[in-house]
C-alpha cells in the first residue's frame, strides 16, 4: 500500500487550539505502530475557525479535517489506513466531498500565501521544491539589470500592502537612484493592529518567501544589508525566521558572494520590536532599530535618501515582499490580471469578529466586501444581522451594511472614509455598539500616541473623554460637532500616519451611525445594550418567583422583596452590574 | 501617552543584593560594541530577571557607555519593558478588536475579581500579574487570554476564573 501523507497545521493560532498535542500524539503512534504514513508539519492554511487541522492525502484524494483532538486524529488515520474511507463528519475541505466550507479555500487566489499550509516552513528544501529561490536565480542567470527588475515590479502594479498603498516599484526606484556604499532594505513586520495577523501567518508559514523578496530587492536597489523588524510578541515567527536565515546562509543564499555571484554580498538580521504601535511608521521604525524611542520624524528626507544610520533605506511590508518572487517568476502581467485598474493583484485579509468562518484569506482586489464576508466567511453567526465591517484597524473605519457592495481596492475603500489598511477585517453584528467601538479604538490610539505632536497627544485624549462621557450617558448633543472638529484638527496637524488616521473610527461611525450617538446622548440609551451605564434592569413581575437569588448577589443591596414574593430593583441604588440578570434562573429580569 | 510616571514611593526597594547582577555579564560582553544595542540589551536583561531592576540600569550605563537617560527613556517608551518585578504567572487578557466585540471586558473583570488585583498589578504572593494586551492574534478563538505560553480561547467569566483557580491550587 502506498504511503499516505499526514500534515498538521502548526502555526500560532493552531498551537493555541491544541495542534501541537495532535502532532505529538500522531508522531507517537506512527512511530510505535510503524504506520505506513508520512507525517509532517506546516503552517498557516488560514482556516483558523476549524483548528486544529489535519490534512490527509491518500490515493483517492485530499481531505482536510477540522476541530481535531489527539483521539479524533488517531481515529481519522485508522479509518484511512484500515478501512480506506474518510471520516466524513470531520472533513472541512476536500476535493472528493462537496461542502459549503470548500468555498473558504476555493474562492481564494493565493499568491502571497502560495506556500502557507503547503510546505514545512522549517525546511528550505521544501521551499525550493515549490519554486523557491528560483526567481532570484533566474534574475542572476539572465543577468537582469536593476531597471529591468524594477520595471517588472512597476508593471505588476503592486502597491504597499502595509496599508499605505504606495507603488512598490516606484519606492524601489527612489532607493535605487540614491548611490551609496551602504544601503538597507528593511522588512516591516511590526504588525500592531489589534485584529490583524496576516504578517504573522506569512512569516510562520513561508519565511523563505520573505527572505527571497528581500534578496531580490537587494539586487534591484543595491542594498548591502537587510533587517526584519518583527514584533517580540511573535516568538514563533521570529524562531522560524531565524531558522530560515540560518539555512539560507548555509546554502550560500545569504552572506558573501551569494548564489556564487562575485561581489553580491547581502545578509539579513532579525530585530525584535519592543511593543509600540507607532513603530509601524517607517521613520519611527528606523529610530527603534537604532535603539531610540520610536518616534517619527519629519520627512523629507525620506528614508530612500536618508534612513537607517542615515543611509538610503527601503522599507517594505511582509506581504509586499512575499509577492515579489512570484511576480518575478510569473511576470508582471500574470499578477496584474487580478484586481482593478488602480489596485492590482491580491490582498490578504484576517477575518475576525462576528463571523462564522474566521481566518486568513487571500482574495483578488476588486471583490466586494459582501463576497468576502458571505462567500468566504460564511456570514454572521446565530442569525444575527450584520451591522458593519471594520477595515484598517485603529486607523481605519467602519463600513456599514448598506455599503457592503464596496469593492476591495484602495480607492473604493478610501472613498467610504475607511482605509484598506494592512488587512484586518472585523465583522460587527447588531449586538455591537458603534460608539463603544469608536471609544475602543481611540483608547488604543491614545495609549499608542508617541506624544510628539500636540494634536495627537492631547486631541485623542480629549476625544476619548468625550466618547467615554457619551457611553456613560453624560453626553450633550454638541459633543458630536466637537468630535468632528477635533477629529479634523488631529488629522491635519499630526506628523505621522498614526495621528493622521486616529480619528477615522470616530469620524466614520458618526458619518454612518449618527443615530446611535444621538440615542446615547438624547435618549440615554444604548441600542445594542453594550454601554453598561445606560442599561436599565427591571424585574418582570409575572415571572419572578421570589427565590431571592437576585437579592443575594446584588452588590449594592438594590433588590428587595420577601421570600416567594415579587422582588423590586431600587433604580437609585442599581449600578447596572448585571449580576442579577446573569443569575436569575427564571428569565424574570429584563434589560433595556 | 506612553510615558509612565516615575513613582516616588519606594515600597519595593530594589537593592543590588536582591538581584544577581553578574547574570548580565555575558549579555553585555556580546552586545557592548554593537550598533543599536540598547533595546536588545534591555530585552536581554528583562529575559533574565523578568523585569528591569533599577541597579541594572547603572551597570549597563557603566559598562557600555550608554546614557542613563536614554536607557530610562527607552524603557518607559515601549510597552514590553517593566520596571517592577512580576508574578510567576503573567495573565494576559487580550483586548484586540475581535476580543473586544466578543466581550473581553468581562474576562478582565472576572480576572480582577478572582485574583483580587487590578489590571497591571501583581498578587501579594507573587503568583500572578494581570495585564491587558492589544492583540494575541488568535482572533478566531476570541475572547482569549494567555498564561505563560498557554493560550486559552472561547472564554467566559466562569471558565476564565476556573483556569486561574486551578493554577493557584497546583502552585500550593
Amino acid at each position: 500500500m502506498e504511503h499516505i501523507q499526514l500534515t498538521v497545521d502548526i502555526g500560532s493560532s493552531g498551537i493555541a487550539s491544541g495542534a501541537g498535542k495532535v502532532y505529538d500524539h500522531l508522531r507517537t503512534i506512527v512511530e510505535k505502530d510503524n504506520l505506513a504514513v508520512n507525517l509532517k508539519q506546516t503552517s498557516g492554511i488560514g482556516m483558523c475557525y476549524k483548528e486544529p487541522l489535519l490534512e490527509v492525502v491518500d490515493a483517492d484524494g485530499t481531505y482536510l479535517y477540522g476541530d481535531m483532538t489527539p483521539e479524533l486524529a488517531e481515529e481519522v488515520i485508522h479509518s484511512h489506513l484500515k478501512l480506506n474511507v474518510p471520516l466524513k463528519q470531520y472533513v472541512v475541505h476536500s476535493n472528493r466531498i462537496q461542502s459549503d466550507h470548500n468555498r473558504f479555500l476555493d474562492d481564494q487566489i493565493r499568491i502571497a500565501l502560495r506556500n502557507c499550509g503547503v510546505i514545512d516552513p522549517e525546511k528550505i528544501d521544501e521551499y525550493e521544491q515549490h519554486n523557491g529561490y528560483k526567481a532570484i536565480q533566474s534574475i542572476l542567470s539572465e543577468n537582469l539589470s536593476t531597471e529591468n527588475i524594477i520595471q517588472t515590479i512597476q508593471d505588476s502594479g503592486l502597491r504597499g500592502r502595509g496599508g499605505g498603498g504606495f507603488p512598490t516599484g516606484l519606492k524601489w526606484k527612489f532607493a535605487a537612484n540614491n548611490v551609496a556604499i551602504e544601503k538597507y532594505i528593511i522588512c516591516n513586520a511590526d504588525e500592531g493592529d489589534p485584529g490583524a495577523f496576516m504578517d504573522r501567518s506569512l512569516l510562520e508559514g513561508d519565511p523563505h518567501a520573505v527572505l527571497e523578496g528581500m534578496i531580490i530587492g537587494a539586487r534591484a536597489m543595491g542594498a548591502t544589508a537587510g533587517v526584519i523588524y518583527c514584533r517580540a510578541e511573535y516568538p514563533l515567527a521570529i524562531k522560524r525566521l531565524n531558522i530560515a536565515i540560518h539555512q539560507a546562509r548555509e546554502k550560500g543564499y545569504l552572506g558573501k558572494n551569494i548564489f556564487g555571484v562575485t561581489g553580491f554580498d547581502f545578509n539579513i538580521n532579525v530585530k525584535e520590536g519592543a511593543g509600540a504601535f507607532v513603530c509601524g511608521e517607517e521613520t519611527a521604525l528606523i529610530a527603534s532599530i537604532e535603539g531610540k524611542r520610536g518616534m517619527p520624524r519629519k520627512r523629507p528626507p525620506f528614508p530612500a535618501a536618508s534612513g537607517l544610520w542615515n543611509k538610503p533605506s527601503n522599507i517594505n511590508n511582509v506581504e509586499t515582499l512575499a509577492n515579489i518572487p512570484w511576480i518575478i517568476q510569473h511576470g508582471a502581467s500574470a499578477y496584474a490580471q487580478y484586481g482593478t485598474e488602480k489596485s492590482k493583484g491580491t490582498k490578504v485579509f484576517a477575518l475576525a469578529g462576528k463571523i462564522n468562518r474566521g481566518g486568513l484569506v487571500e482574495v483578488p482586489m476588486g471583490i466586494s466586501l459582501e463576497e468576502v464576508v458571505n462567500n468566504l466567511g460564511g456570514g454572521v453567526p446565530n442569525n444575527k444581522k450584520l451591522k458593519a465591517v471594520q477595515l484598517g484597524g485603529p486607523s481605519g473605519g467602519c463600513i456599514p451594511e448598506h455599503l457592503m457592495h464596496t469593492k476591495v481596492d484602495y480607492e473604493s475603500v478610501t472613498a467610504t472614509g475607511a482605509i484598506m489598511g494592512s488587512g484586518g477585517l472585523v465583522v460587527m453584528d447588531e449586538d455591537t455598539c458603534m460608539v463603544d467601538v469608536a471609544r475602543f479604538f481611540l483608547d488604543f490610539t491614545r495609549k499608542e500616541s508617541c506624544g510628539k505632536c500636540t494634536f495627537c497627544r492631547v486631541g485623542t485624549k480629549r476625544m476619548l473623554e468625550i466618547l467615554t462621557g457619551i457611553t456613560e450617558g453624560k453626553g450633550v448633543i454638541e459633543d458630536i460637532d466637537k468630535l468632528l472638529e477635533l477629529g479634523e484638527q488631529i488629522k491635519k496637524n499630526s506628523l505621522c500616519g498614526l495621528g493622521q488616521t486616529a480619528p477615522n473610527p470616530v469620524l466614520t461611525t458618526i458619518k454612518y451611525f449618527r443615530d446611535e450617538y444621538e440615542a446615547h446622548i438624547i435618549d440615554k440609551k444604548c441600542p445594542a445594550a453594550v454601554c453598561k451605564q445606560l442599561l436599565h434592569y427591571e424585574i418582570i413581575e409575572d415571572k419572578c418567583t421570589g427565590c431571592t437569588v437576585c437579592a443575594k448577589v446584588c452588590p449594592t443591596n438594590a433588590i428587595s422583596g420577601e421570600r416567594k414574593q415579587v422582588h423590586y430593583i431600587d433604580q437609585e441604588k442599581c449600578i447596572q452590574c448585571g449580576e442579577c440578570f446573569n443569575k436569575c434562573n427564571f428569565d424574570a429580569i429584563s434589560v433595556s | 501617552m506612553r510615558v509612565k510616571r516615575v513613582e516616588p514611593n519606594t515600597k519595593q526597594p530594589q537593592t543590588a543584593s536582591k538581584v544577581d547582577l553578574s547574570l548580565m555579564d555575558p549579555l553585555i560582553t556580546t552586545l557592548r560594541k554593537k550598533r543599536g544595542n540598547l533595546i536588545p540589551i534591555l530585552q536581554g536583561v528583562q529575559r533574565i530577571y523578568g523585569y528591569l531592576p533599577e541597579a541594572s540600569f547603572y551597570k549597563i550605563a557603566d559598562e557600555t557607555g550608554l546614557k542613563l537617560a536614554d536607557l530610562y527613556g527607552v524603557a518607559t517608551f515601549y510597552a514590553q519593558f517593566r520596571l517592577k518585578p512580576v508574578g510567576k504567572n503573567i495573565v494576559k487578557v487580550c483586548h484586540g478588536t475581535a476580543c473586544h466585540v466578543q466581550n473581553a471586558g468581562k474576562i478582565s473583570r472576572s480576572m480582577e475579581d478572582t485574583l483580587g488585583i487590578k489590571d497591571g498589578e501583581t498578587t501579594e504572593d507573587m503568583l500572578f500579574t494581570l495585564e491587558s494586551v492589544a492583540c494575541l492574534g488568535c482572533c478566531s478563538l476570541a475572547p482569549v487570554m494567555m498564561i505563560g505560553d498557554e493560550t486559552y480561547g472561547n472564554l467566559d467569566q466562569k471558565s476564565a476564573a476556573k483556569i486561574v483557580k486551578e493554577i493557584r491550587r497546583n502552585e500550593k
